[in-house]
């Protein structure tokens, strides 16, 4: 067999000796305390699984805790300030420290293996996410053991959170808190759009893509656009409570409901960035149990599609109490119900795929939490209906009834699942599987204490009981209903507390596991390490290993593409986004310092910069930059290292500039991220003022600055952008050297600094003050989100120049510029746009 | 997996029937016109729930363990299309139109009639009730609302300081109280009787401990009670209740509360001219009676942590006794 030669695979065995060796080496894994330093995605994932699954089990004891309180009535276990700090915690770390996150770090841990992609694009910036969240979360965590945690539940209304209601640091914790590993996701969602798009192995096109794949990408693509909204209200936030600019304070033109709309424009997509990626890996285990491709492949990508799409039009459902107008209540209602739809159809796939078993379906410890989160989810989606009647809503909205909704819904929606995941997938990351039998105790007692425990809350909820409470009179009729759940809450610890006990028992990270135990279909059980699989596959279906036979030998053996690392480094094949057609190689990092330390500083900046030590907080947040440009300084290598071979007469470039390059496509999706912030923004512009025009320009603020102000601020902005379309055309020669462009990319950051300078000093002559109403804080605001923008280009402007003068830029070696171009094309953009709003629709309106 | 379904479904409706019926805050229970309406909703969205479960549970269980060839018959695109689209695009049509009609019958200030207005405002952690009757007078109380029986009332809602939201279950769902917002709720009664409601939007500290009762009465009971309540406060008849107003007067209590007839006239709490009437005190922390004053005079902190009434501990327990049936007597 080693020695047959294979005319119809790229590469022919015996593979040429020590190239396995050589590939091993580059991709080894630091050794000793330079763990630290590692930032391929299949080791640093681990990582973040595991501080997930931490997260999960703190904000689970919390929980217990709060159960023992509720369990008889008047009890006194914990204080009030106790309590309500805990459920703010809890909830807010199960849903930003748990949820996303372990969804995230499944996506980076997986999709390698199952795309057979050597690592994601973004090495670097995934191990900087990681890093920023485990520190900024384990403080964030922490505040609740010395009293400083916050109290304003988890969604944070405003005006409860504002200074004046909630004097001490703890609010500011979460919102400082919070946006930042916010940040951290948008950088992991980066990683797996542009990898999910780009890193598939030849053949793979959209339509053989793995769902989970699919899944992830939606994933990916709804938290570019929910996340900037709940940034930009954390934003607003704590600027009101920092320094007074009154957004959210009705009696200055604010708004509380500014922050509802906000919020749960992220908050319901949420909902499914949660959900999605677990049925995502629900579709993938279904199968193999079943031993038969899905059924209804299509009718699910659609699904996911659908979902993604609905689910942004459906927060308002979370405000029907609110008093807004009946027209919108039944809007709102028949969109929520809508999105019950693409759950339908994923959930009867489902059954159908296990109705197509070949013999019976195997009922194995994965299988029986797959059959769980059918029976918890299916609840949690009728009562959901329920909810998203309207008038039923106006009874048990904020009551226990929703309580146990939502844990039906995310619970049964997604933790399910990952307990089926983690008994699953143990192979990718463990030496030893876990426990079939104790995963059967496992199961029965999560499943049956999950439902002891909230089922009753239905009722309790119909009964009249409110969440948030941290305790009730007796006379109510709820004593026994909280005691089920009670006792219930602790069979599901008992359960949890089970599962970890395996896991100490047998789980040993590392690689050498059983290959393929489930007899699955997809590429990340072919045999594979850190590199994933030894050559990349071409993929002509959608479950390899069953429709390719000998695929795991030849895949072994280098039979297929680039089974070595001809640059030396670090790579992986770059394909087309939908038929992946190979495009090139892309030549990724290794191991550093940098990400590690810029994640310890940003860190150090946001939680210094909560407890007000501001000027160690600069010092970290400069460090912070200096690091992260550190590890960007040597990735655009240029085309120095000339085309490689992959195998099969296929021979790839190893440097792409242009919309071809993975950074290009990055550097889009931050566009869209940056854009939907904005859009965020327009929207609190536009809502301030349909709720208060009284304090908008002229009548109840100074008049404008007059149309020379935003008209020189305008012109400012088009020849910066005349200035750098000129130095893209006077990039030089490699090897040759053009002053010019660096003065055209300076000049033009200036006219950058000098717009935002005419349009600050502008309004600062009318004598409009940000303090004074939420008109002066919106036009305000707006500089502010130009500043930032400004902010970030003069740093990448003076790298773009700094790279020149290294001689590291020029016409071919250019991904840098590119990028810094499209950046400032987009701010200019962005402002142009800004410069309308603020100083033509006041005069338009009035 | 699916065996336990409709056991736990029985359970739940056996509960139901156990104790529904006891609740003063029970929406299960409903004496008001919006919240036995949604009380028909709610039993009509229970057995469609219920019924698609059951039917769905029955499909998995067929496609896991059923024979070869019913596991057959639902391995395809068409019972995903069928019961995954089709079905439910259906039934959630009719659903939805239902909900809507409920919708339009409910809520808004739509058909209140008489001139009767209440407004309610949130505090925390309180109730502030303004009654302005047919006369234009208005007459303040706090953490109580009277109803007259089988006519709506519209209550306007708003908030003095966070977000609280009104909700009394047995008469109607819940609406916030948002500040700078009015929003307006109608509640008609169906029968005399008390209710009791709590405030349903998380607002900080004893959020908990934040509720009331309504107490709903025949016409002409009300008018009475109306008519009474917008009379000044009881002169004291005899010893402790006068030593108690010398103390209460003395002791700036009027700073912040208001004792119509009285110097006290501070609207920071809740107004005290007929606090003895009341059903419950301290937004129904406590019972009503000279005891309790005397317990929330001296260990208010205590028992509803962090309200903004400073514990009094400079009383001797004479004087707390006096203060205590001073107040309880003004009914």
């Amino acid at each position: 067999m080693e020695n047959e030669r294979r005319l119809d695979l790229p590469n022919q065995t015996p593979r040429p000796e020590g190239e396995l060796e050589e590939l091993e080496r580059v991709w080894a894994t630091p050794r000793g305390w330079r763990i630290v330093t590692t930032v391929n995605n299949t080791e640093i994932g681990l990582l973040y699984i595991g501080i997930a699954f931490l997260f999960f089990l703190m904000a689970g004891v919390l929980a217990l805790l709060m159960r023992t309180q509720l369990a008889t009535s008047d009890n006194d276990f914990i204080g009030q300030e106790l309590y309500n700090q805990m459920f703010t915690v809890h909830g807010t770390t199960m849903m930003f420290l748990f949820a996303v996150p372990a969804v995230e770090a499944l996506g980076v841990m997986l999709l390698p293996q199952m795309l057979a992609a050597r690592d994601l694009p973004f090495p670097r910036l995934s191990a900087f996410a990681i890093w920023a969240y485990v520190i900024g979360g384990l403080v964030f965590f922490s505040t609740i053991l010395y009293d400083l945690a916050p109290a304003g539940g988890w969604f944070m209304y405003p005006p409860l959170t504002l200074k004046e209601y909630s004097p001490g640091d703890n609010a500011d914790f979460w919102l400082l808190g919070i946006g930042f590993i916010e940040i951290s996701a948008i950088a992991g969602a980066v990683e797996i759009v542009v990898g999910a798009l780009r890193t598939r192995p030849p053949g793979m096109t959209l339509a053989k893509m793995p769902i989970f794949a699919w899944s992830m990408l939606i994933f990916a693509s709804m938290i570019m656009f929910a996340f900037p909204a709940v940034i930009l209200a954390t934003m607003m936030l704590e600027i009101e409570r920092s320094f007074g600019w009154p957004f959210f304070t009705a009696a200055k033109g604010g708004d509380s409901l500014l922050w509802q709309h906000l919020f749960w424009f992220f908050g319901h997509p949420e909902v499914y960035i949660i959900f999605l990626p677990a049925a995502g890996l629900v579709s993938m285990m279904v199968p193999t149990m079943a031993r038969t491709p899905l059924v209804g492949y299509r009718l699910i990508v659609i699904a996911l599609i659908a979902t993604g799409f609905f689910s942004f039009g459906l927060w308002v459902h979370h405000m029907f109490t609110t008093g807004i107008p009946a027209l919108s209540l039944a809007f709102f209602s028949a969109a929520s119900m809508a999105v019950a739809i693409p759950s339908g159809i994923q959930v009867f796939s489902w059954i159908a795929t296990i109705a197509a078993s070949r013999e019976k379906f195997r009922i194995t410890t994965p299988s029986l939490f797959i059959l769980g989160f059918l029976f918890i989810f299916t609840i949690g989606g009728l009562t959901g209906v329920m909810v998203a009647m309207v008038p039923f809503d106006f009874q048990v909205h904020d009551t226990y009834f929703v309580v146990a909704h939502f844990h039906y819904v995310l619970v049964g929606g997604m933790v399910f699942p990952l307990f089926a995941t983690f008994y699953y997938w143990m192979p990718m990351a463990s030496r030893n599987m876990l426990s079939e039998r104790l995963g059967r105790w496992v199961f029965w007692l999560m499943f049956a204490g999950f439902n002891i425990a909230f089922f009753p809350m239905h009722l309790t909820g119909l009964l009249g009981m409110p969440r948030r409470v941290w305790t009730y009179p007796g006379e109510l009729g709820w004593d026994t209903l909280n005691m089920i759940s009670t006792i219930g809450s602790y069979i599901l610890g008992a359960g949890v507390l089970l599962f970890v006990i395996d896991l100490i028992r047998r789980f040993r990270p590392g690689r050498g596991g059983p290959e393929n135990p489930w007899q699955a279909g997809t590429l990340e059980w072919l045999p594979n390490d850190v590199y994933s699989t030894r050559s990349i596959p071409l993929v002509t279906s959608r479950e390899p290993i069953w429709d390719q036979p000998n695929l795991a030998d030849d895949v072994r053996e280098g039979r297929y593409y680039l089974p070595n690392a001809p640059t030396g480094g670090r790579e992986t094949i770059v394909t087309s986004p939908i038929d992946a057609k190979p495009q090139y190689v892309i030549r990724m990092p290794g191991s550093a310092w940098s990400p590690f330390l810029a994640a310890i500083f940003t860190a150090a900046f946001f939680l210094l910069l909560t407890v007000k030590f501001v000027t160690i907080a600069l010092v970290c947040g400069v460090l912070a930059i200096a690091f992260c440009l550190v590890w960007t300084w040597p990735l655009d290598h240029g085309p120095s290292r000339g085309p490689v071979d992959i195998g099969g007469g296929i021979s790839l470039p190893t440097y792409m500039s242009g919309p071809t390059s993975h950074s290009w496509w990055a550097m889009v999706v931050l566009m869209f991220v940056a854009g939907s912030l904005y859009l965020s923004y327009v929207f609190s512009y536009l809502f301030l003022w349909t709720v208060s025009p009284e304090v908008w320009s002229p009548t109840g603020s100074p008049a404008l600055p007059g149309l020379p102000w935003p008209a020189a601020s305008a012109l400012l902005l088009l020849a910066g952008s005349a200035l750098i379309f000129l130095a893209d055309r006077l990039l030089p020669q490699p090897g040759k050297g053009r002053v010019a462009v660096p003065v055209a990319i300076f000049l033009a950051v200036a006219c950058l600094v000098g717009s935002l300078g005419v349009e600050l000093a502008g309004h600062l002559r009318t004598g409009l003050a940000p303090t004074a109403n939420s008109y002066g804080a919106m036009v305000y605001m707006a500089a502010a989100l130009f500043g930032q923008m400004v902010f970030t280009l003069v740093i990448f402007g003076g790298y773009t120049i700094a790279r020149y003068v290294a001689g590291k830029l020029d016409r071919e070696r250019r991904v840098t510029f590119d990028n810094m171009r499209l950046l400032y094309y987009y701010t200019a953009a962005q402002s142009l746009f800004g410069l309308m709003l603020i100083h033509g629709f006041p005069r338009l309106v009035n | 997996m699916r065996r336990g379904s409709p056991q736990w479904l029985a359970a739940g409706t056996a509960l139901v029937l156990v104790s529904g019926c006891a609740g003063v805050q029970s929406a299960l229970d409903p004496t008001g016109a919006e919240a036995a309406r949604i009380n028909t909703l709610s039993w009509v969205l229970i057995l469609f729930c219920t019924a698609v479960f059951i039917v769905t549970a029955i499909i998995a269980a067929v496609a896991l363990f059923g024979s070869e060839r019913w596991r057959r018959r639902l391995a395809g695109d068409r019972l995903v299309v069928g019961a995954g689209l089709i079905f439910p695009a259906v039934t959630l049509t009719f659903l939805l139109a239902y909900g809507i009609i409920v919708l339009g019958m409910g809520g808004g200030s739509a058909g209140a009639s008489g001139s009767l207005r209440i407004s309610v405002v949130g505090e925390r952690w309180w109730w502030r009730v303004i009654y302005h009757d047919e006369n234009g007078h208005r007459v303040e109380n706090a953490n109580e609302l009277r109803l007259p029986v089988g006519r709506p009332v519209r209550i306007d809602l708003t908030s003095a300081d966070v977000i609280h939201s009104f909700w009394v279950p047995k008469l109607a769902g819940k609406l916030d109280m948002i500040p700078g917002r009015v929003n307006t709720l109608t509640l008609n009664v169906h029968q005399p009787g008390v209710s009791r409601g709590q405030c349903a939007e998380y607002c900080g500290g004893p959020h908990a401990l934040m509720s009331f009762f309504v107490i709903a009465m025949p016409e002409e009971d009300f008018s009475a009670w109306l008519a009474n309540e917008a009379k000044q406060a009881k002169e004291p008849m005899g010893n402790p209740e006068t030593r108690g107003r010398e103390l209460f007067l003395a002791s700036g209590c009027g700073a912040c509360h208001t004792v119509r007839g009285t110097t006290a006239n501070g609207t920071i709490g809740p107004d005290l001219t007929h606090v003895g009437s009341r059903h419950s005190l301290a937004a129904a922390t406590l019972p009503n009676n000279a005891d309790a004053f005397a317990r929330w005079i001296r260990d208010g902190q205590h028992i509803k942590p962090e309200n903004l009434m400073p514990a009094y501990r400079i009383f001797t327990d004479e004087e707390l006794a006096s203060l205590s049936s001073y107040l309880a007597h003004l009914r």
